[in-house]
């Protein structure tokens, strides 16, 4: 990392006002004014739009491994995949994963 | 004790928020400890680990910024992917207009502040179960159930940031976020068009890994947004 911390102090100060403002933009200044049904479509998409994204080069080359395919990794997310929509609940998908990963690493450790 | 201190009387809303918020604690701390020592790892101050956790607020945009400025990436296309990655906030922020618009600015604003996935997502399903609510009483239920995340939010932040270098790397405490995010997404994917989304998102993703940092993923949650747009509006043509 080559910031000054000039620099790092701007990321941290813009980034707290931008998202302060992306979290008040309609319930703040927009309010009950109706807003195109486009715009409203493509918005509900922006949760399974972006994380899978963000996540999807994380699983398959995990930084902690240098970037090479981890099994146990790879498990973890597939069981906190497969719970979730499974079970539609945030938690058990939660649990469901870090089980998987934990389970997976003491095998591992064993064998 | 004959006199209680606390009002725990299970008709106020700010304290059924309060309870229905304790469990996501058990999200919260270990994925602030990890932005603690990942954060510190990374090169940051003590006072900036903890200015991203209490000025921001927002753990997968902090991980993305942390993210793109290891990869020494410049300060704007930080900013941009960061900011992007909290673009879905204002989909968040929308969707609490018909049941919190009413409210004084002031808890707007505070409400605002304290919007993030967990307290979005257990307040909205309240409201959408008792359309009765009194929009005060949606302030406070939303005000309590981040009641019990945030102070675990900073101080396991903090908590990261002290013990960082003494947590041994075999914990793999990298990957519990990876875990979350997905545990987060996966019970939204309802529909075809969200299948499509997500299969765009990540294909493209993986596709332009090797763009400048947080381009690729700028690009595919746009085309994963448009994707799952077109689809959805294709699939109720079909259907009419």
């Amino acid at each position: 990392m080559t910031y000054s911390a000039a620099e790092i102090w701007t990321i941290i100060a813009i980034m707290g006002v931008g998202t302060f403002l992306i979290r008040f933009s309609f319930l703040g200044l927009i309010g009950n004014r109706p807003m195109p049904s486009f715009v409203l479509r493509l918005l509900r998409f922006t949760p399974v739009a972006v994380l899978p994204g963000m996540v999807a080069p994380l699983v398959l080359w995990p930084p902690a491994t240098d970037g090479a395919l981890d099994l146990t990794r790879l498990l973890a997310a597939f069981a906190a995949v497969a719970i979730g929509i499974w079970t539609r609940n945030v938690l058990w998908a939660v649990v469901g994963g870090v089980a998987a990963l934990y389970g997976a690493m003491a095998i591992t450790a064993l064998l | 004790m004959t006199t209680s201190t606390v009002k725990t009387s299970a008709k106020s809303p700010y304290w059924a928020g309060f309870r229905d918020g304790v469990p996501f604690i058990l999200m919260a701390a270990p994925f602030a400890t990890v932005f603690g020592v990942i954060a510190t790892d990374a090169g940051l101050t003590l006072a900036q680990a903890m200015g991203f956790s209490v000025l921001v607020i927002a753990g997968a945009s902090q991980f993305a910024a942390i993210q793109m400025m290891i990869e020494n990436a410049s300060v704007a296309l930080v900013l941009l992917a960061a900011l992007a990655v909290n673009l879905r906030m204002a989909m968040y922020s929308a969707s609490l207009v018909p049941y919190l618009g009413a409210a004084p600015l002031w808890q707007r604003v505070f409400v605002a502040y304290l919007n993030f996935d967990q307290t979005y997502i257990v307040s909205i399903s309240r409201y959408e179960k008792r359309p009765e609510m009194t929009v005060p009483d949606r302030v406070a239920y939303f005000v309590g159930v981040a009641t019990p995340i945030v102070p675990f939010w900073v101080g396991m932040t903090f908590v990261g940031i002290i013990a960082g270098a003494a947590i041994p790397e075999a914990w793999a405490l990298d990957f519990i976020m990876p875990i979350m995010f997905l545990a987060m997404v996966a019970p939204m994917v309802k529909s075809l068009a969200h299948v499509a989304a997500t299969a765009v998102s990540i294909s493209v993703a993986l596709a332009l890994v090797s763009l400048p940092s947080g381009t690729g993923l700028l690009i595919a949650a746009g085309a994963a947004m448009l994707t799952g747009a077109l689809v959805e509006i294709w699939l109720e043509r079909r259907k009419a």
